[in-house]
């Protein structure tokens, strides 16, 4: 982080704006503001909540004192065998997804690269259509389209030919079946919602990354005769590794904290097998009995992991970009 | 061949990617009978508007409707949009036009800032919420989503105002302009388009947020739709018809939106990674 603090002169400064003294602070000023208020101090304070007994409102207000617990929100959760469940399912969850988003992204990411113009434009729309859709309205779609009685998918196992369904799932009738009470395949289901949410955001940016490569490279590459996945392992994945990086943090940041599609997918915070950190987090302060302090904890810990999560990002990002 | 292989691919994945909106779309339109038919029907044969009859005039608790939930939203929306557009211009412009000693510092920090999980930070602005004593108010959803936007829109303004050419400024700085008056002629005007493209980022947090509504919010008047569409339309027994309707309703301002920024959007998120 050291070498953060060198100022290249490389943007210009008009003349106009030299020798202002306090005007810059001014203006930055209401931005700082909001900034510590609405983040680093509910982040600061999030710290200091996991370590009280908060288990009312009127605690929270501030109209009854706070017990000191010390460590015992954290000793609770470490040796409560149920945390290792969710922190299993939000590591395996998160890894799953950032592997398939990743790979799915940068597949459709070179076959736009490939495509016709026309024919790129339009798979590009539709690609776009998916990122830009509301996590809340396209899980909210994806329960449709599993729904146990007239959803799609379910119509479409109906029909399989009995016989064929029965010995490969060991059923052949599929109406009432509830896709959604299995973690496994839960935990399916919210993958393919959350992979088809976020796999866009790596073709876009895979895509970019691709356009800036000069085309003779690859074209040299290909005249040496080089298949496409030479090509790719020898020249363009080690001339986009930065892109490669940034992304993959990025997506292990969102795909770690992933809430809406579950509450939604889950129907609310009722469906403890499936639970991960935020959930989890979020369903111990505000289920009743609210346990404030406990979901500090926990909420902590997923800060922490994303906190280190973070730091490599920024370093990866501070490498390239010019402040 | 291997040109066809391609294509087919892509339109493999057009399809994957976009047979959601389409089903959702398709499903608002179709009739009650078509939807619990069985078999699904891909598009309506009768196409008809019953379900948005049904959600826009029927109410949903007594007195209150799908419209008081979309004002509710709409009301969110743009107040954040409008607060957060001025304060991030004002820090876009320090950070952009002047150099000074915290510059550098405050960057990273607008980095950093941006990465902490908000999901984390629901338990402690709770607290803030019911202290200030906004609990079950529509201003607590704006202060919260000001917050959230804010680090985005001022890095990605920053870019926006650095494109501003220089020289503009310099010409009206030697014909005795004041710095009030380049900022409010030369640079606003010029940074507009950029400024439209920031807000529609901030409208799109603001209209899409679940969690903190769900939370700060608690008198079903005051819901704003995503909170509504979960506590109305997420029980077991689902009325799809009027649910993909609703859902439609949400989800196209944001498409629109978000075709006209996507751009910027890819540029704003990557900037770093995509420099060549």
């Amino acid at each position: 982080m050291t070498d953060v603090t060198t100022e290249r002169p490389a943007v210009p400064v008009p003349r106009w704006s030299r020798g202002a003294g306090r005007l810059p602070y001014l203006l930055m000023l209401p931005c700082l503001v909001v900034i510590a208020v609405l983040l680093l101090w509910p982040l600061v304070q999030i710290g200091v909540m996991s370590l009280y007994d908060l288990d009312s409102v009127r605690q929270v207000r501030g109209d009854r004192e706070w017990p000191w617990a010390g460590l015992a929100n954290y000793r609770d959760i470490l040796t409560d065998p149920f945390f290792h469940t969710v922190l299993r399912n939000t590591v395996l969850f998160a890894a799953a997804n950032v592997v398939l988003t990743m790979v799915l992204g940068t597949l459709v990411g070179l076959l736009l690269h490939r495509l016709g113009r026309r024919m790129a434009a339009f798979v590009g729309a539709c690609v776009l259509l998916a990122w830009a859709t509301p996590a809340l309205t396209g899980t909210i779609t994806w329960k449709w389209i599993f729904d146990d009685t007239n959803g799609l998918v379910t119509w479409l196992f109906n029909a399989l030919p009995d016989g064929l369904s029965r010995s490969v799932f060991g059923r052949a009738d599929w109406t009432g079946y509830g896709w959604f009470n299995a973690p496994l395949s839960f935990f399916a289901i919210l993958t393919l919602v959350v992979v088809w949410h976020s796999f866009p955001f790596v073709a876009v940016s895979v895509l970019a990354g691709l356009k800036s490569l000069p085309p003779e490279l690859l074209e040299a590459a290909r005249v040496d005769g080089a298949g496409p996945w030479r090509v790719f392992r020898s020249v363009t994945f080690p001339l986009l590794r930065p892109v490669f990086g940034i992304l993959v943090v990025l997506s292990t940041i969102w795909d770690f904290k992933v809430f809406t599609q579950q509450f939604v997918l889950a129907g609310g915070t009722q469906d403890r097998p499936t639970f991960m950190l935020s959930i989890y987090s979020y369903a111990t302060a505000f289920s009743p009995p609210p346990k404030y302090g406990l979901g500090a904890a926990i909420a902590v810990v997923l800060t922490v992991i994303l906190l280190v999560v973070t730091g490599v990002y920024v370093r990866a990002l501070l490498r390239q970009e010019e402040l | 061949m291997k040109r066809l292989a391609v294509n087919a691919c892509g339109l493999l994945v057009a399809a994957f990617a976009v047979f959601p909106v389409v089903w959702m779309v398709a499903t608002s339109f179709k009739s009650t009978r078509e939807i619990f038919s069985g078999g699904p029907v891909p598009f309506p044969r009768q196409p008809t508007l019953v379900h948005y009859r049904q959600i826009l005039t029927g109410d949903l608790i007594p007195g209150v409707t799908f419209v008081d939930f979309f004002r509710n939203s709409v009301v969110v929306a743009g107040s954040t949009v409008l607060i957060s557009g001025l304060i991030a211009l004002l820090a876009a412009t320090a950070v952009a036009r002047f150099r000074f000693r915290l510059r550098t510092s405050f960057l990273v920090m607008l980095l950093v800032v941006q990465m902490i999980p908000l999901e984390a930070l629901v338990i402690p602005l709770f607290l803030m919420i019911q202290r200030l004593g906004l609990y079950d108010t529509l201003a607590s959803l704006i202060l919260t989503y000001v917050g959230f936007s804010l680090p985005f829109a001022v890095w990605m303004l920053r870019g926006f105002v650095a494109a501003v050419p220089v020289e503009l400024e310099e010409a009206a700085a030697i014909d005795g302009a004041s710095r009030a008056q380049i900022f409010r002629r030369i640079l606003f005007p010029l940074v507009a388009p950029g400024l439209a493209a920031t807000s529609i980022f901030s409208f799109i947090v603001a209209w899409n947020e679940l969690i903190f509504a769900l939370t700060f919010l608690n008198d079903q008047s005051r819901y704003t739709l995503p909170v509504a569409m979960t506590f109305f339309f997420g029980r077991d027994d689902t009325a799809w018809g009027p649910v993909m309707a609703a859902s439609t309703l949400l989800t196209l301002p944001v498409l629109i939106f978000f075709l006209v920024v996507q751009r910027r959007m890819v540029g704003g998120l990557a900037a770093g990674a995509l420099k060549g």
